[in-house]
């Protein structure tokens, strides 16, 4: 029997080749080897990171990177929590500067309740980004013109939000995401990744089975009941939503269409007694 | 003495004191961390000749869990 993945292409953006269609966040784990345990069951090779403050109160803290192992996989820091371009630009660089990798996923919100991406900001660090020879990955809202507008700037991916941050409603508007698919892969061929939203497997299945070339998400294990569970789903619900698509769903009909051929069909009693 | 600001609070240090100065010690690993001076990135290998003066700003960053 063949694996996805020999009946699959690996995910390419920009200079890197991912085995996995599945980037993973390592943030809200209850423990760092819960969270070994699901990177490694999710089958992902590529981890989301969070740049922030060293903590100088003294306290001796394990470090993240410790339980990543880095051959297996890549390292994508985001600029989560950057509320500017600028910050998310700084930030960037300092990622860039600690961990020797240009990739960045560019996040630059508005305000905290909704965490929705500031369009202005992110353009701006987008730009700049790009200019200073970044991978750029950018998390944005499902707007199909500003995800052609980012595509054009030359970010190697486009990330739409399936819905809010963390907010587990799953791919809310189906039609703008299958738009910017058409806009932004089709035409720019620049690899759409649905980013956030994403509350469980058949959530992952439908951004897939809708054409979207990768999936990133977090909370949607970290915050199962069952982590570890979750990520096995997850796993399988990418598989299982990519090759929906690469095979061709049948398309949707108002009536019936026997799988059983209607031919060679043993006499009706109706036929038999006639007046029944 | 200077004063400077390292992740938004005041550290007093001797004069002439440099980045990697302050890295050791806050006995910090350099290779999770990277340095902002009032900024700027500062890269690892210019930590030692990065004088800092009184009023000076220092971000230095490692990575955590995020999405």
């Amino acid at each position: 029997m063949p694996t996805a993945a020999e009946l699959d292409t690996p995910l390419k953006v920009g200079k890197y080749t991912f085995q996995s269609r599945l980037i993973v966040g390592t943030g809200k784990y209850a423990s760092f080897p819960l969270m070994q345990q699901c990177l490694d069951a999710s089958g992902t090779d590529c981890v989301t990171v969070a740049v922030r403050r060293v903590k100088l109160d003294g306290t001796r803290e394990e470090n993240l990177l410790s339980y990543i192992d880095e051959h297996r996989y890549k390292i994508l820091p985001n600029t989560a929590g950057c509320f500017t371009a600028e910050d998310a630009i700084r930030t960037a660089h300092l990622s860039r500067e600690a961990l020797g990798t240009d990739l960045v996923k560019v996040e630059v919100l508005s305000e905290p309740k909704t965490l929705l991406p500031d369009p202005v900001g992110t353009l701006k660090a987008c730009e700049q980004l790009v200019k200073d020879g970044f991978t750029v990955l950018v998390y944005t809202s499902d707007d199909p013109v500003m995800a052609r507008h980012l595509a054009q700037l030359g970010v190697a991916s486009v990330m739409p939000a399936g819905s809010p941050i963390g907010s587990g409603q799953g791919v809310l508007n189906p039609n703008n995401l299958r738009i910017i698919l058409e806009l932004v892969r089709d035409e720019m061929k620049v690899p759409v990744i649905v980013d956030a939203g994403v509350g469980t497997a058949s959530d992952v299945a439908i951004a897939m089975e809708l054409g979207a070339d990768g999936v990133l998400l977090n909370t949607g294990i970290a915050h199962a009941r069952d982590p570890l569970r979750m990520a096995v789903a997850m796993k399988a619900g990418v598989e299982a939503g990519r090759m929906a698509w690469l095979a061709g769903r049948i398309p949707r009909k108002l009536y019936a269409n026997a799988s059983s051929p209607m031919e060679g069909r043993i006499a009706s009693v109706k036929d038999v007694i006639p007046g029944e | 003495m200077i004063e400077v600001y390292v992740n938004g609070k005041p550290h007093t240090l001797p004069d002439g004191a440099t980045i990697a100065f302050v890295v050791e010690h806050l006995k910090l690993r350099t290779d999770r961390i990277a340095t902002e001076h009032n900024l700027k990135v500062v890269p690892k290998a210019q930590y030692a000749e990065t004088k800092l003066a009184s009023g000076d700003k220092l971000e230095i960053v490692t990575f955590v869990g995020g999405g």
